[in-house]
């Protein structure tokens, strides 16, 4: 095959044209997704740790169990156990919630495990102080000891939005119309894969300074470590 | 409660579709497998490489690196699978997943391996080099059992993370264990199928991800 017929199915500037609104259409609910998904998931995780934390020895296995399952979950597979199974119970939710839903309690579990283990890197004295000086317990939690937990675990923390932010490609399998799968639907009407080429380039541009980024705080982490 | 016991623990329909389902975790496990050695294997491969910082080389490993770690691996599979016949190559849909994932964790491992590479004391090098050891065995046998060490945490967690990513073969009708679930489920109508899958998912990485938690304490960041 020449370069000709390779540029032709692959670099096809007419099947571009036909396929940028939709792929278009995809990125912009892609986006939607991430920024419903991550500031979401995060937040839980926060919130699961500090519960962690602040609980009696019960809740605490309780914490672990929910972290360990969900940690446990393919992604993919906890999205289709809800996209298929609550139906039957009677629930219907929009694919958007499916998503969301599915990958929010993935995420928060990941967030809940770092942020924990960012609490547990904070020295007792942090919050003998704090509360030596009035602070009560909340005020201490959030003022006190979460800046410093959570500044302790960017680098995995950063990491985990971005795969998390990878995973909401998974939002096709559901046939929800994000950047993938427009860019499938795209493929059925030009019949060759330069609209997929495209989203493909759409996703490099948009992650690869993020991953750039993550290799330099990982480093760091490392070396911090020796 | 009858009703849910029917949909969803349904005892006959778990009967019926427990061979079909332990087919299923056989070809998960196939791709895990495969995943694990492979892409370990070549991430490995590829960060000793790196070591020998010839430029021109190390610009293309980067650039594998960074790629494969920014297209999510769903994408790549959905590549293989539906764009590569038109360049008249026609991957088997269980290689276009494997393949996908041994890639994704050999650009994952590099960069991790890498880290720890770079982050043994540079006076592990001198040190090796002076006792009249080659470049080579200095990195093989000096610098790289130090820098596993400092690396397993996070490359187990990544490890397992990208081994979970097995599911993604389901989409491209792969026979694995999801594919097989879903196929089961429609034959019945019924999730029970599903809910079986669920559980055998668990039963293969919970293990896995307690393993991570010891692995943690046992090599964990010093703070």
């Amino acid at each position: 095959m020449g370069f000709d017929e390779f540029a032709r199915a692959f670099l096809n500037y007419d099947s571009l044209v036909v396929a940028a609104p939709l792929l278009m259409q995809g990125a912009l609910v892609s986006l939607l997704l991430i920024v419903s998904i991550v500031p979401a998931a995060l937040a839980l995780g926060v919130v699961v740790a500090v519960a962690y934390d602040l609980g009696g020895p019960w809740r605490r296995r309780a914490i672990i169990v929910y972290i360990d399952f969900l940690r446990a979950f393919p992604p993919l597979v906890l999205l289709i156990l809800i996209y298929s199974c609550l139906p039957f119970l009677g629930i219907r939710l929009s694919e958007f919630a499916t998503v969301v839903v599915a990958l929010v309690a993935n995420g928060s579990a990941f967030f809940g495990e770092i942020v924990r283990a960012g609490i547990e890197s904070v020295g007792r004295g942090q919050r003998e102080a704090a509360r030596s000086t009035g602070i009560g317990q909340v005020g201490t939690m959030v003022f006190v000891v979460l800046p410093q937990a959570l500044r302790n675990v960017v680098p995995p923390l950063a990491s985990n939005m971005v795969e998390l932010a990878k995973a909401t490609s998974f939002a096709a399998v559901v046939a929800m119309p994000d950047l993938l799968r427009n860019a499938r639907t795209a493929q059925d009407i030009v019949y060759n894969p330069t609209p997929l080429m495209a989203a493909a380039v759409i996703y490099l541009a948009v992650f690869w300074p993020a991953v750039r980024l993550l290799s330099r705080l990982e480093q760091r982490m490392v070396l911090a470590r020796r | 409660m009858d009703r849910l016991l029917h949909y969803y623990f349904n005892l006959d329909y778990m009967a019926k579709s427990f061979p079909a389902l332990l087919g299923g975790l056989g070809v998960t496990v196939e791709i895990a497998a495969w995943t694990i050695v492979g892409g370990l294997t070549l991430g490995l491969s590829l960060a000793l490489l790196r070591a020998f910082r010839f430029a021109p080389l190390n610009v293309l490993i980067v650039c594998f690196v960074d790629v494969f770690r920014a297209i999510p691996p769903l994408v790549v599979i959905f590549l293989f699978y539906f764009a590569l016949p038109y360049a008249g190559v026609n991957l088997d849909p269980f290689w276009c997943a494997t393949l996908t994932l041994i890639l994704n964790l050999a650009a994952v491992s590099e960069e991790i391996f890498w880290a720890g590479i770079v982050s043994v004391h540079p006076g592990q090098w001198e040190a090796g080099r002076s006792t009249g050891l080659p470049f080579g065995l200095t990195l093989l046998f000096v610098i790289l059992p130090q820098a596993v060490r400092l690396v397993i945490p996070p490359l187990t967690n990544k490890t397992i993370s990208i081994t979970k990513m097995t599911a993604l073969a389901s989409v491209v009708a792969v026979p694995e264990l999801l594919n097989q679930a879903s196929t089961e489920q429609g034959i019945y109508a019924n999730p029970t199928p599903l809910m079986l899958a669920a559980l055998m998912f668990l039963a293969l990485f919970l293990p896995l991800v307690l393993a991570s938690r010891w692995v943690e304490r046992r090599f964990g960041w010093e703070r």
